[in-house]
């Protein structure tokens, strides 16, 4: 069976809910001699990426999402006590002892995951905290464990002032920090901004920096990064914003009046995602971050009935509120000149 | 000749190198030069190479003058005037410049070693590291090889080696520290003894390792702690003569006070730490959590940031009462912090010895009444949701009782979301309690949602000041119908977490009880 097939018969499962035909799935794969990273990495990985595009794409409701990632976590820890892990994970990993964890706030746990058990496979001795690991706790681990390096995860963008704040904080207890996760940009170009001492696109990448060694951060290594002026603004001012702006909108949109307290709710919601992203451009100072984001949500919009011209007025109408952060209107102004660019 | 008698040295020298004329400064200081001497004979080596160098006109443009020691002072030779012919030196007495700044350099190298030394020893609170830092640091700077040793624990002295190369070797020893004179007193005295060089021809092999190759030195010093000794330090040298230079004793000294009080703290926080592991287990909510018949999920999040525990709680008791029945605890102590979390220790002890009556929940709560009545600190109270879970054909029956807590929810397979009405007071307060069980039945796929007060008053949302409330979170349910308990417990959490986002919020506790789907017969 190639491994496409069994990459769609885990997808089936997965969002079915059935974790006993998923897990047979990923048995049946090992039985057939396919070795244990691949199953993590190119069956139950890809299975994972799918389940947030087709959420995007309105495909697969929010529970069939958090439905499949359950069985995904239940396929994993399944896989963990299989025999053919065992060998590894029994041993006293001498390679050298890693800590895993996602930032503060950062729910996506699963890529982390999938690290720490390819980590595992290949002789480490791992620590894997999960999810939104508040940073307080992250320290006091480290001090504990005086692990060989940290390896970071986060998805969102939004979470980079938190991921900042972690590195920052691991490297001060003498720990090298590798960061993964769609949040640092494609090209990682984050996570070097931000100081970290390595960055990885994928979890073999991860694993083979790993296995070089990742020298002990120093601080002759740079400054660190601050934030600008602007984000410090807007990240008083978000709440007064986001309220402002719901004002404004009712005045602009008259559909609104008809909205149901759900749809106002989450038209609220969708302005305060907006706002959180352009803190985060904010704190890198790099429109392409929020262009990329806009992007992103007008697919998440149009395929859930949403017209195109919404967001474009969002974003105006938060322009209209933010006279005194040119940087702030300027980002506002690409992303609105990428999102006709991209309806013409 | 010009400025014969000027206080500088200056020479006429040929482009062939012979001394012409010389003044009487000059005089006194080449005393074997006078005219016709070649100078190479009469002046030290590096002024006859910058006059070859001056004379062929290979002299490197903007590379400064040379300098170099005539007898036990330095000198700098500035080349006044060259022609085809030949060369004026004028040489300048540069002693005092020279020493200055020979001696500003080694005080640079002295501050570097003390930050560098500052922040790798504050750096970490673990003690392995620490121990470590202070033996690098001290072979690096300090000696060739060095050793920390710690005060005996446990029958054994941990170790820690740096061989010359900067390698780490870190042992647990269990040997006698009187074989190296001096040592023992330095893990023993406080204050500190004073520094003690020993021959170490004579240390055990222990100390003189192998990989440390020829040793013709060393000392032991004190490392002080806070008010104890933290251990003790050896420095191994390869040169053979003993002491150390004036500036090197107070560096040295510096070195032993800063490393024995961070390796002082990094102790105390580990041991600290590892007390704290130890009460804080049985705080600790439960992980495992598989009931026979039933899916059960939970998540906690302690108010304070940097807390493990709080006054939330949860248990699962898989098999309670003289039924199949299971039996789930939710509850709520009065306050935060520690202080609560231990309340909650003693109530989720009470509850367990309670089991065998669980069949009656109402029996239950009237025995822990009474005993959070006797507790001297009355103000404490408890609210708590019981949960009996038993297997029902495919199905789950569940009965409920709730004292004075938010009310549980039903997630049906049809997205309705129902509150159970099981009403009762809370307790610990009053002397007399009142509560009402409803049974409720689970389709394969529906959960029952247990939750804490902390979760639908979290403040926040998009405005930043808005309860998460009851409605908000029944209307979030309805698009969870169908998820399997983890996924609800997960989603809920994630919810009411974003929702207070940085803000404050109280204890959230969550315990998502389902009938599973698609159960392998």
């Amino acid at each position: 069976m190639r491994i496409e097939e069994r990459v769609e018969a885990l997808w089936a499962a997965a969002i079915a809910g059935d974790e006993y035909t998923a897990a047979d799935v990923v048995l049946a794969a090992l039985d057939a001699g396919v070795p244990m990273e691949s199953v993590l990495l190119d069956v139950v990985a890809p299975v994972q990426a799918r389940a947030g595009r087709e959420w995007a794409a309105n495909r697969i409701t929010v529970a069939q999402e958090h439905t499949a990632t359950a069985v995904n976590d239940r396929v994993l820890a399944i896989l963990a006590h299989h025999p053919s892990a065992g060998t590894h994970i029994g041993s006293s990993g001498g390679r050298g002892r890693v800590v895993v964890a996602c930032v503060d706030g950062e729910w996506h746990a699963f890529p982390a995951r999938l690290l720490a058990e390819v980590l595992r496979l290949r002789g480490w001795r791992v620590d894997y905290l999960g999810a939104q690991v508040p940073t307080p706790h992250l320290i006091a681990h480290l001090h504990r464990a005086a692990p060989d390096a940290v390896a970071l995860s986060s998805s969102l963008a939004v979470r980079l002032p938190a991921a900042h704040t972690a590195i920052t904080a691991c490297q001060s207890t003498g720990a090298p920090v590798l960061a993964g996760g769609a949040a640092f940009g494609p090209d990682g170009r984050y996570a070097r901004l931000l100081g970290a001492d390595a960055w990885a696109p994928d979890a073999r990448a991860a694993a083979d920096l790993l296995a070089q060694g990742l020298r002990p951060h120093r601080p002759e290594d740079g400054p660190p990064h601050l934030p600008g002026h602007e984000y410090t603004v807007l990240t008083e001012r978000a709440p007064d914003l986001v309220r402002n702006v719901m004002a404004d909108l009712a005045r602009r949109v008259p559909e609104m009046a008809g909205y149901t307290s759900e749809q106002r709710n989450r038209t609220a919601e969708d302005v305060a995602h907006i706002v959180e992203f352009l803190r985060a451009a904010l704190y890198v100072a790099d429109p392409d971050l929020f262009t990329s984001f806009t992007g992103w949500m007008t697919g998440v919009l149009t395929s859930r009935g949403v017209p195109a011209g919404a967001l474009s007025a969002g974003l105006q109408t938060i322009a209209g509120r933010l006279p005194d952060l040119p940087q702030a209107r300027e980002m506002l102004e690409r992303a609105q000149a990428a999102l006709r660019a991209g309806t013409r | 000749m010009v400025g014969k008698d000027a206080p500088y040295p200056i020479l006429d020298v040929t482009a062939a190198g012979v001394v012409e004329r010389l003044n009487d400064a000059a005089q006194e200081l080449l005393t074997g030069a006078s005219p016709g001497v070649p100078l190479a004979r009469a002046a030290p080596a590096w002024l006859a190479q910058a006059h070859r160098a001056v004379a062929s006109g290979r002299a490197r443009p903007g590379a400064g003058p040379a300098h170099g020691p005539v007898g036990d002072r330095v000198f700098e030779a500035h080349p006044l005037h060259a022609d085809a012919d030949r060369v004026v030196w004028w040489l300048l007495d540069v002693t005092g410049h020279r020493r200055a700044a020979e001696a500003l350099r080694t005080e640079r190298e002295w501050t570097g070693f003390l930050v560098e030394a500052s922040r790798e020893l504050t750096s970490s609170l673990n003690l392995d590291r620490c121990l470590e830092a202070a033996a690098r640091l001290a072979a690096r700077h300090l000696a060739d090889a060095a050793l920390v040793i710690m005060p005996m624990a446990g029958r054994r002295h941990r170790v820690t080696a740096c061989d010359p190369r900067g390698r780490i070797v870190r042992e647990d020893l269990g040997v006698d520290v009187r074989t190296v004179p001096g040592l023992d007193g330095a893990l023993r005295a406080f204050p500190p003894a004073p520094a003690r060089w020993i021959d170490p021809a004579r240390a055990p092999g222990w100390v003189l390792r192998e990989e440390f190759g020829a040793i013709g030195s060393a000392v032991v010093m004190a490392l002080p702690g806070h008010g104890l000794p933290a251990g003790a330090l050896v420095l191994l040298r390869r040169r053979r003569q003993q002491g150390f230079a004036p500036r090197e004793a107070v560096f040295a000294r510096l070195f032993a006070a800063w490393a024995g009080a961070a390796i002082s703290v990094a102790r105390l926080y580990t041991e600290q730490a590892a007390i704290t592991e130890t009460l804080m287990a049985e705080l600790l909510p439960p992980v495992e959590l598989r009931v026979n018949g039933a899916e059960v999920a939970a998540r906690y999040r302690p108010a304070g940031v940097a807390e493990l525990v709080g006054g939330d709680f949860y248990d699962v008791h898989p098999a309670a009462g003289s039924g199949r029945e299971a039996l789930v605890v939710l509850g709520d102590v009065a306050g935060k912090g520690l202080e609560a979390a231990v309340l909650t220790g003693k109530i989720r002890n009470t509850l367990h010895a309670l089991l065998p009556m669980a069949d009656d929940h109402h029996r239950v709560l009237e025995r822990l009444n009474d005993v959070l009545l006797t507790r001297e600190n009355p103000t404490r109270f408890v609210t708590l949701v019981l949960a009996s879970v038993a297997p029902s054909g495919p199905r789950v029956a569940l009965r409920i009782t709730s004292a004075g807590h938010p009310a549980p929810l039903i997630l049906r397979n049809d997205g309705r979301v129902e509150a159970v009405e099981a009403a009762g007071t809370l307790i610990g307060l009053i002397d007399s309690i009142t509560s009402s069980t409803q049974e409720v039945l689970l389709d394969p796929g529906e959960t029952c949602l247990l939750y804490s007060d902390g979760i639908i008053e979290a403040r926040g949302g998009p405005c930043g000041d808005e309860l998460f409330g009851e409605e908000r979170l029944c209307e979030k349910l309805r698009h969870c119908a169908g998820m399997p308990a983890d996924a609800v417990a997960e989603r809920v959490q994630m919810l009411a977490s974003q929702w207070v986002g940085g803000g404050e919020h109280d204890d959230m506790a969550i315990v998502a009880i389902s009938a599973p789907r698609g159960e392998r017969t």
